[in-house]
């Protein structure tokens, strides 16, 4: 379970100050699929990372399972992050030099995985995602929208039970789009909590609820689906 | 989890061969100068070694300075073995370049003179004949016994027992032939021409002996035998700047120490160059750490603790210090065979060296890669992710 109160954050760059989350609260079940919607600089990931334990909040209170962020130490956020958390950047953030499977047997390997395990299943999760002829690709040798896929790949091998999606379709066509969305209602049936960022109302429209931030400030949408 | 850890370390050195190279440089460098130097003080103070242990650790040699117008005799020296228990044998030795003629053929010899005894001292073998005997010394006979390449360079054989050679014009007949004996610090017997004392003391104008050879009766004896000579020596003279006594057991054992404090400098050097190169691999570590920074955070961000960030750089410095120092060990091995090649010498190294060498560039490795390992297990995930 995810708990925000009075949440925020602020950059101060040369004096001017921006508040990429200002006083934001929130809560999400188990097991909830919900999407944040919110224009650009809005402060979507922002809060996705403080909610990923990436980052932490210059003020407020971030509830994890019942027990305040502060209260985990360095080890435990890296298990967390590892076993817990399904992570799809904005910006894939691939290891350049590593091939599409090792990025994506990366997380498993963390996990201390026997070897022979780590490579099918991450096999798996590349076919799963229609990259099964590109797995000894680097990075810089996929499309935009393949890479996005790897990304979304390293976040699911690992069966994770949050996912936290930053733009997971915003390099990908309409056809594949409504797959990897295909993919996160599945995930959400099986149990799964799944919090999806998009700019996109279309999208967002898979989810059951949603959440709209704007400069910095969360408030609910009423659910009309 | 180590294996992984090391796969990694793998694909990031050989990723950037050219730079993992010239970081390695620094150890391979300080590793091959140390191996390299220590092999060779120590193959050369141990060939030193053994030729002083083959003249045997149980022998003195007595050196008189200054007669005081008492001329040691032949009589009075001969008498020590008698005198003393600790010695066994006493030989008086007379030696001086000179050139040896046959009618045909001329070589540069050394006239040693000395007694019968000088076999006993010195241990030699003959190959023919017989050695100086007791009325040889007597009768001032004009015989010599002679060593294997004077023979050759004199007749162009060894079988010389009978044959006569001429030095100064005086006729010498050889009685015996030496076998070949090694090189020595000392000489070697081999261009030697060994005739009775008495007729060497007159050749050459002496004025009693000014130099002998006496073997220990033991050589657990050799410092009572050194004793016994002092006091000897001491009484004869009244003097004790008038003599010296070299004894060959000491002086191993100051070579011993010599080559001590030798080994401890090049430990020394070594120490310093080995700092030298992981200075370099620190360098090269940060580096590497610093533009691995969104790297690092991707790691944190699905997953890894400090403990493996932490392992994986430190493995990566441990992996190029070893590969640096085994392949230092590599090019000194080469190195020392090219020398010893050159220099007609054998050269080696010695395992102890080897182990020695590979081990303490693993330590610095390890030491010189906690640095910046830590700084990368320290950094900031999102702030790691945050750079390009
Ligand atoms: N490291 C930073 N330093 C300074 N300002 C920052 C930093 N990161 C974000 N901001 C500011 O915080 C605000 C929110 O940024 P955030 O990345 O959360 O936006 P977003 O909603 O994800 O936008 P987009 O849809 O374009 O990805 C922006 O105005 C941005 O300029
Ligand atoms: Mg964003």
């Amino acid at each position: 379970m995810i708990e925000m109160k009075e949440i925020s954050k602020v950059y101060s760059l040369g004096g001017e100050e921006v508040h990429a989350l200002d006083h934001a609260s929130l809560r999400i079940a188990d097991g909830e699929f919900v999407a944040v919607i919110g224009p650009s600089g809005s402060g979507k990931s922002t809060l996705m990372n403080i909610m990923g334990c990436l980052d932490t909040a210059d003020s407020g209170e971030y509830i994890l399972d019942d027990m305040p962020i502060e209260d985990y130490s360095e080890d435990d956020l890296a298990r967390i992050r590892n076993q817990k958390i399904g992570f799809v950047f904005q910006s894939f953030n691939l290891l350049s030099k590593m091939s599409a499977l090792e990025n994506v047997e990366l997380p498993l390997i963390y996990r201390g995985l026997r070897s022979r395990e780590i490579h099918s299943r991450a096999a798996d999760a590349l076919a799963l995602m229609g990259l099964a002829d590109r797995m000894k690709h680097k990075p810089t040798e996929l499309s935009g929208g393949q890479q996005q896929r790897v990304a979304i790949a390293r976040a699911l091998v690992t069966n994770p039970s949050l996912i936290l999606a930053d733009e997971p379709t915003g390099n990908l066509d309409y056809s594949t789009g409504q797959e990897i969305m295909r993919l996160f209602e599945d995930l959400h049936e099986a149990g799964n909590t799944v919090v999806l960022i998009t700019h996109d109302d279309n999208v967002a429209n898979a989810a059951p609820r949603r959440i709209r931030i704007l400069d910095g400030r969360v408030t609910e949408e009423d659910s009309t689906c | 989890m180590l294996m992984q850890s090391f796969r990694m370390a793998f694909s990031s050195i050989t990723s950037n061969k050219m730079r993992s190279f010239l970081t390695m440089l620094g150890i391979i460098i300080g590793i091959m100068a140390v191996v390299v130097l220590v092999s060779i003080v120590t193959s050369a103070t141990d060939s030193i070694m053994g030729e002083l242990d083959s003249l045997g650790a149980d022998k003195l040699t007595v050196t008189v300075l200054n007669q005081r117008g008492l001329p040691l005799t032949l009589k009075e020296v001969s008498g020590y073995p008698d005198e003393y228990d600790s010695i066994a044998y006493v030989a008086p030795t007379a030696r001086q370049s000179a050139t040896a003629k046959t009618s045909t053929k001329e070589a540069d010899a050394m006239i040693l003179g000395t007694t019968s005894s000088y076999m006993e001292v010195e241990d030699l073998k003959l190959q023919a004949g017989r050695f100086l005997k007791s009325p040889d010394l007597e009768n001032n006979s004009s015989v010599a016994v002679i060593g294997p390449s004077l023979a050759n360079d004199l007749f162009s054989t060894v079988d010389v027992v009978g044959k006569t050679f001429y030095v100064g014009g005086r006729g010498f007949t050889i009685i015996g032939v030496l076998e070949t004996a090694g090189e020595s610090l000392l000489g070697s017997t081999n261009s030697a021409a060994i005739v009775p004392f008495t007729l060497a003391e007159r050749m050459f104008r002496l004025q009693g002996i000014s130099s002998f050879t006496v073997k220990a009766a033991d050589s657990t004896l050799v410092a009572e035998a050194e004793d016994d000579l002092k006091h000897a020596m001491t009484a004869r003279f009244k003097d004790e700047s008038s003599f010296s006594v070299l004894n060959q057991s000491a002086l191993l054992s100051s070579l011993d120490s010599i080559q001590g404090t030798l080994t401890l400098m090049l430990g020394g050097i070594a120490a310093i160059s080995l700092l030298v190169g992981g200075i370099g691999i620190m360098n090269i570590m940060l580096v590497s750490v610093a533009e691995r920074t969104r790297e690092i955070g991707i790691r944190k961000a699905i997953g890894a603790s400090r403990k493996r960030i932490l392992t994986q750089f430190l493995i990566e410095s441990l992996v190029l210090s070893t590969v640096g120092g085994l392949l230092g060990l590599l090019v000194s091995w080469g190195l020392l065979g090219l020398v010893s090649y050159v220099m007609d010498a054998s050269y080696t190294m010695s395992p102890d060296v080897a182990v020695l060498a590979v081990v303490f560039s693993m330590v610095v490795g390890l030491i010189f890669g906690i640095n910046p390992a830590n700084k990368a297990a320290k950094m900031p995930p999102i702030e790691a992710l945050r750079t390009e």
